[in-house]
């Protein structure tokens, strides 16, 4: 099944632990799958129009979703899906 | 009431106890240092006047606790260059360069680093982490070194030669990834929940960051303490921008400038790595990611956390955000060169590039004050220049009559 990455500040949603498998044919499916095992995620992920909040990367495999289809992106059993807040840089 | 308080999501507000940590738990939004500044009001700008000779002369408005041991390399305080003869080209007859080159590690980078080893140091971090576009991981090699902690940094693999063996030389742990920046720096950002390091731009980047303040309040002082008019300052992650707007308001705050108006903060990019420009271009402050592709490899941050801001910053202070390419980054580097005899890498190019841009394009009267900041040394990525230094060489022989021959005095 896909799996997500939690990332340490969401782990108090998913009872500390580090991924969740989902089971979703594509992103935002995985997103509502994954809200539905841990209520309060896609609040969390995504804003008002569903789209990913500001400071929120979501990486499927190691694609930044927003260089790619975007929650839109086909999500395959052996996916691994990361939630990686923004960081500076230099 | 304890000088440096807590730290504050700048998106929700959600205060936090002083922690390496960097994002907010509720909204993800970036933290920031909250101070209280009402004890070191008093007196500051004597203490400050008469403090070393090093960005550690504001000591009271970086968050390291008091009587806390500092590991410095003397960064910071670096000249203020007036540039009467770039100026003259571009029509500005009070042009200042800050010249950033000067540091320890020939870049900016040093001032932020210097506070987060600190910070870690006295908070009892053993190891030191950072993902680099190369001036940060040269940097927090040397730092480290000095603090006799360890050190991990990580760098794209195609990072230019010349900072690859200026940071190994420190003997830190160094990881060549292969992957562009913003890859480097997602897998740091999932290492720091693994290892208990201080991973300067992400675990402890809230205290990292204040160190780039230092750049606005010398510029200030240096200026007579008064602020310019508007300062020109390259844009990777944004990271550095966003704190001169903060330093800027502090010194209003403070009473150390009399003047209560903000400089404009114009932003600057390389087209090849432009994600700031794009969404200031378009009238958003939504800002897409990009695969970059550019020379200015040390700014070249496709996924630019502080982004938005830059984009609102500038908007709020009457700057633009402007973006240059390639040819005219290396134009600018000659300029400043032939001009001016300082010497900056291709992100100090691309300040100037767009300062030579607005310039030309009118966007001054003339007698501006109007700073730019050179944030890193040019022999760091001599390469770009390769074939278009520019000069003239010439070989001879060792007699003066080749030398006659072949150059004409």
């Amino acid at each position: 099944m896909p799996k997500f990455r939690i990332p340490g500040p969401l782990r108090s949603l998913s009872g500390g632990q580090s991924t969740v498998e989902v089971e979703a044919g594509d992103l935002r499916a995985a997103i509502d799958h994954l809200d539905q095992k841990h209520p309060g995620f896609k609040n969390r992920l995504l804003d008002e129009q569903g789209e990913p909040r500001q400071f929120v990367n979501i990486y499927l495999n190691d694609e930044d979703i927003r260089l790619g289809r975007g929650l839109g992106s086909a999500v395959k059993e052996s996916d691994e899906i990361s939630i990686v807040p923004a960081v500076a840089g230099g | 009431m304890a000088r440096v308080q807590a730290l504050r999501c700048r998106e929700c507000g959600t205060e936090y106890q002083l922690q390496p940590t960097h994002v907010c738990e509720m909204c993800f939004g970036p933290l920031d240092v909250v101070y209280d500044y009402s004890e070191v009001a008093r007196g500051l700008r004597e203490r400050i006047e008469s403090g070393p000779s090093s960005m550690w002369r504001y000591r009271d408005l970086l968050p390291i606790p008091d009587g806390a041991p500092l590991v410095t390399l003397d960064e910071g305080f670096t000249p203020l260059v007036r540039a009467e003869r770039l100026g003259a080209e571009l029509g500005l007859r009070n042009l200042y360069l800050k010249n950033d080159t000067m540091n320890p590690t020939n870049s900016f980078k040093d001032r932020v680093v210097s506070v987060a080893v600190s910070w870690a140091r006295a908070h009892g971090f053993e190891t030191m982490g950072c993902a680099s576009t190369g001036n940060l991981a040269h940097s927090v090699a040397a730092y480290s070194a000095r603090a006799g902690l360890e050190a991990y940094v990580f760098m794209p693999a195609d990072i230019e030669n010349a900072k690859v063996v200026s940071t190994s030389v420190y003997e830190p742990n160094v990881i060549a990834v292969r992957g562009n920046y913003d890859e480097v720096n997602r897998l740091c950002s999932q290492l720091a929940e693994e290892f208990p390091w201080a991973f300067c731009n992400i675990n402890v980047r809230p205290f990292y960051a204040e160190g780039s303040k230092t750049l606005t309040f010398e510029t200030a002082e240096q200026l007579g303490w008064r602020l310019p008019d508007e300062i020109v300052i390259p844009i990777g992650s944004g990271c550095q921008f966003v704190r001169h707007r903060r330093a800027a308001s502090e010194l209003i705050e403070l009473g150390l400038v009399p003047d209560g108006r903000l400089p404009a903060l114009t932003g600057a990019q390389a087209l090849g790595c432009a994600p700031v420009y794009n969404a200031w271009r378009d009238g958003t402050d939504r800002v897409q990611p990009v695969r970059p592709d550019t020379i200015a490899k040390s700014i070249a941050i496709g996924n630019p956390s502080d982004g938005p801001y830059v984009v609102r910053i500038a908007r709020e202070t009457g700057g633009v955000v402007e973006a240059v390419t390639e040819e005219e980054i290396v134009e600018a580097i000659r300029l400043l060169a032939r001009t001016e005899g300082i010497f900056t890498e291709t992100a100090g190019g691309v300040a100037l590039g767009v300062l030579l841009k607005l310039a030309r394009a009118g966007r001054w009267q003339g007698d501006e004050v109007v700073v730019t900041y050179l944030t890193g040394h040019g022999l760091k990525t001599a390469d770009a220049l390769n074939g278009s230094a520019g000069g003239r060489r010439v070989e001879i022989d060792p007699t003066l009559k080749s030398f006659r021959e072949v150059v004409s005095v």
